[in-house]
């Protein structure tokens, strides 16, 4: 079925469009986005607010439906790949359930799922492991701050293990600092687990941190303007953001969003 | 320092006696206070009250008890309003507003008196007995609250997952509740006995009548809080409506869920009391206050009604004690 190049894509898209009618008029959210994600890759989506970065991972997510072109999710439809479970979504809130504590939230999709008590139990406590909050599972939301609530939900995607993760400016609402430690423990999760992921943010410098291809996309309609790759090693120290190859790319970026905006 | 001494950063380090003496006044000066002066204000209204609402009967008794009154002749007294004739007569309206058999407005005292005979004085079986009367009464108020509640969860699970539930049973809903309760409450008896109905039933069915509206109109706002996002990641799991419904709609409308209920408590109260009115009821609040008013018996009346106002708190006041119960075990911030 997919083309030769394309084989063992964990998502192919293949001139993406999606058109909202509203009261106002149709409004052209995607327009022609093609992008393959191999396996094991981190994708960033960057661009200004209504460049469809959001619009599209929603599609993969099979959240949204896309009026034209085709999407693949591990090779099946994204709607099917939705209800096989084939990825984590980390919203931009936490949206931890107030009424649920810590581990009570990351249990939530292995209670949907079905998972059998004792395997629920050990992939809670695995999980906050992983994210550096074990000793939380009891704790309720409110008690904890708003970047531990943001790791809990990462906890929360992560706990079922499916290999995609896709995540929606899951550090946009944090402060620089808290943000910066995230990213570290996001590159260093990633390391770990092996995963792919689609991450959608608006900040330059944690899109160059953190991924290994950059998507640069531009406002209306909503398009692809460049596709980075980044020669970054993997390892990568919080101070890698001061050498000259990061500083280039940031640059690339900036560029790419400069001339998306003049174009439309 | 000795060492059984708080650490000086501990909370209260260093408050005294006299300073935690002053704190507890404070708070009381900041709630107790209020509260008991705005009770006294009350009581205070309703006593005044009671010298220009009784006055005639006053100045009678007190003509016939051979004192001067103005005017003098009983016939010129009987146009005038109650508040002239106390202007007129301030110290006989006043001596005599408060003892008397069939009072227009009773005073506090012979209200508490009468709920104070009519509760511990006689046997709580004896048709004199408000506890024999509250218990007829809420007996058939938690039938109907029950009957009303559950209703109304049911109804508004249904117009939550089908729109077209919403169309056709909440316009009927509203009209239900345009249509006077006291106009629909005797046909509701009369049709039900027509089928073989009677008893405490009808009675359930009119207060669940009245309770149910809430419960739909709450729940149905319940059950729709959840934002799109929260409904967004229980569709990334693949979850189906039911999992949605019992694992995020339903825990989510948990305060909404006390609210309507305090309100249909209340609301399947009146719907009872309203229901023994017109059903030649022998028992309950309702036939109290029916036969206190055909006999002029204004004591009896007010009391029954203080005696309903209480239950009526009672029964709020339980429902709020169990949602913090419950609202605590949910996590709920204290």
């Amino acid at each position: 079925m997919s083309a030769p190049d394309t084989e063992g894509a964990v998502v192919t898209a293949r001139n993406l469009d999606l058109t909202f009618q509203t009261s106002d008029g149709p409004v052209h959210a995607l327009k022609d986005v093609s992008l393959s994600v191999e396996p094991g890759e981190f994708v960033s989506f960057i661009g200004p607010s209504g460049c469809g970065k959001t619009t599209f991972l929603r599609c993969v997510a099979g959240l949204e439906e896309p009026t034209g072109g085709t999407l693949e999710v591990n090779g099946m439809s994204a709607d099917e790949a939705r209800r096989a479970r084939a990825y984590g979504y980390v919203f931009q809130a936490a949206g931890l359930y107030p009424w649920r504590t810590i581990g009570g939230n990351i249990r939530l999709p292995l209670e949907i799922m079905g998972y059998p008590e004792e395997e629920k139990a050990r992939r809670v406590r695995e999980t906050l492991e992983l994210v550096d909050l074990g000793g939380f599972e009891k704790k309720f939301p409110w008690q904890l701050s708003g970047g531990m609530q943001q790791r809990a939900s990462i906890a929360r995607a992560l706990s079922f293990d499916a290999d995609l993760l896709l995540m929606d400016e899951p550090f946009g609402a944090l402060d620089e600092i808290v943000r910066d430690r995230l990213n570290e423990e996001l590159l260093s999760l990633w390391a770990r687990t092996g995963k792919t992921m689609l991450f959608v943010t608006h900040s330059i410098p944690e899109a160059v941190y953190l991924s290994t291809k950059i998507v640069v996309m531009s406002p209306r309609p909503g398009r692809i303007s460049d596709v980075i790759d980044s020669p970054l090693p993997k390892e990568r120290p919080l101070d890698i953001r001061d050498s000259r190859e990061f500083i280039d790319i940031a640059h690339r970026v900036r560029e790419g969003l400069r001339a998306g905006m003049e174009a439309a | 320092m000795s060492e059984t001494a708080a650490p000086i950063s501990a909370p209260e380090a260093g408050v005294g006696w006299s300073a935690r003496v002053a704190r507890v006044a404070s708070a009381m000066r900041q709630t107790t206070l209020p509260v008991l002066g705005v009770l006294a204000a009350l009581l205070l209204i309703w006593t005044l009250a009671c010298i220009p609402m009784n006055a005639a009967q006053s100045v009678l008794d007190a003509s016939r008890a051979g004192e001067t009154v103005s005017p003098e002749a009983a016939s010129e007294r009987r146009g005038m309003s109650g508040l002239a004739l106390a202007l007129r007569n301030p110290g006989p309206a006043t001596a005599h507003a408060y003892s008397q058999d069939r009072p227009r407005l009773p005073a506090p005292h012979q209200v508490a008196g009468a709920l104070w005979q009519s509760t511990a004085t006689v046997s709580p079986t004896s048709a004199q007995s408000l506890i024999h009367h509250g218990w007829v009464t809420l007996s058939a108020t938690l039938l109907g609250f029950a009957i009303g509640a559950g209703l109304g969860i049911a109804l508004a699970v249904g117009i939550v997952h089908f729109r077209v539930m919403e169309m056709s049973v909440m316009p009927w809903a509203i009209v239900s509740q345009t249509v006077p309760i006291i106009a629909i409450a005797p046909m509701i008896v009369v049709v039900l006995y027509a089928i073989g109905i009677e008893g405490i039933l009808p009675k359930a069915v009119i207060a669940a009548y009245l309770s149910f509206f809430p419960v739909v109109v709450g729940m149905s706002k319940g059950f729709r809080s959840p934002d799109a996002m929260q409904l967004d990641l229980l569709r990334t799991y693949g979850a189906s409506r039911p999992q949605t419904f019992w694992k995020l709609r339903l825990p989510a409308s948990a305060p909404y869920l006390f609210a309507s209920l305090k309100i249909a408590v209340a609301a399947a109260l009146i719907g009872t009391i309203v229901a023994e009115l017109p059903s030649g009821a022998q028992a309950g609040f309702g036939a109290r206050l029916l036969a206190g008013s055909y006999y002029g018996q204004t004591v009896q009346i007010w009391a029954a009604l203080f005696a309903a106002a209480i239950l009526a708190a009672g029964l709020v006041g339980l429902i709020g004690g169990l949602e913090r119960r419950a609202l605590a075990r949910m996590g709920m911030r204290p």
